[in-house]
């Protein structure tokens, strides 16, 4: 299946929620509403001409002082999803704002994706509901903050942590 | 001088030549300057020539702990109860910047320098040192011990 048909497909399906797409250089991006999203992971997931069956990445960017996105919603939780069957790809984000910063976690449909909230959760600080067990998974527990969101002091020393008595 | 301290002080000195011509390491590899240690542990540079040529890979068996690479906030624990099992007399050899201080990762993930963790003897700076420096910085811990006075 060609990124249009994808799309296509998507948009015959979701229609509304589907906020933006775009195609670039063999990449297909979807933006999703938040509400819909674990309707359409499930979607592309299960319908038989899709069939991603593979999450590929989850991850998230922070778009705190990028250039005209200053007013936006601050975080884009990213789904990179590929098809072993058809051996196609497609890329779903969805946008939520930092006082708000939850998503519905896909642990259900991808067990991997359990691990990947948890980075998400411990570089960025967007909690997933639902999941079974939002630990850190880099840092440490006495870690303060989220190191990549944009406004994480580049040189802020963190409590050193000894060995466990 | 009397008898007793010719005696103690020739005995240091003696006890310093043994030991500082059998060092047992424990390498503690994290990062890329664990090639520059294979280098001078290998033939061409051959740091067996210092009698430092057998690391054991037990802390209890070691007495010189050679920190090889960056040390990460996480790390840091193990690296401590690492040091904390090697028995007395222990040294620590700082191998490359970043366990000098923390080199160029100033970020969120790096120990600033080992030494926020355990004493330090010696510091081989270098991102990764070459074996020269390595070998430099084996001879100032090498005179270190010699000068020292020796407990046992």
């Amino acid at each position: 299946m060609s990124g249009a048909e994808i799309l296509q497909c998507l948009r015959d399906r979701f229609g509304p929620a589907l906020l933006e797409t775009h195609q670039d250089r063999g990449d297909t991006t979807a933006v999703v509403e938040r509400r819909e999203l674990l309707d359409v992971l499930r979607f592309c997931r299960d319908e038989p001409t899709l069939g991603f069956d593979m999450l590929m990445d989850l991850t998230a960017a922070d778009y705190l002082k990028y250039p005209g996105r200053e007013d936006g919603p601050r975080f884009e939780v990213v789904y990179l999803l590929y098809s072993l069957p058809h051996n196609h790809r497609v890329r779903l984000k969805t946008r939520v704002d930092e006082d708000d910063a939850v998503v519905a976690s896909a642990v259900e449909l991808w067990p991997i994706a359990n691990w990947l909230e948890r980075e998400v959760w411990d570089m960025f600080g967007v909690r997933f509901a639902g999941h079974p067990d939002l630990r850190r998974l880099l840092m440490y527990e006495e870690f303060v903050g989220h190191p990549l969101r944009k406004d994480y002091p580049i040189d802020r020393r963190q409590p050193l942590i000894g060995p466990p008595a | 001088m009397g008898v007793g301290s010719f005696f103690t002080s020739k005995l240091d000195e003696a006890i310093g030549w043994a030991r500082k011509y059998s060092i047992f390491q424990y390498p503690f590899v994290t990062a890329c300057c664990g090639m520059e240690y294979m280098a001078t542990a290998c033939s061409h540079y051959d740091v067996d020539r210092f009698g430092a040529g057998l690391p054991r890979f037990s802390p209890r068996q070691a007495d010189v702990l050679f920190v090889v690479g960056t040390i990460s906030h996480k790390m840091a624990p193990v690296l401590k109860r690492i040091y904390d099992q090697m028995t007395e007399p222990k040294w620590v050899v700082a191998f490359g910047v970043c366990t000098c201080t923390g080199g160029f990762y100033d970020n969120y993930a790096t120990v600033q320098g080992i030494d926020t963790i355990i004493p330090v003897d010696v510091y081989i700076p270098g991102c990764p040192p070459r074996p020269e420096s390595v070998l430099d910085g084996l001879m100032k811990l090498q005179d270190k011990i010699a000068a020292q006075t020796q407990r046992f």
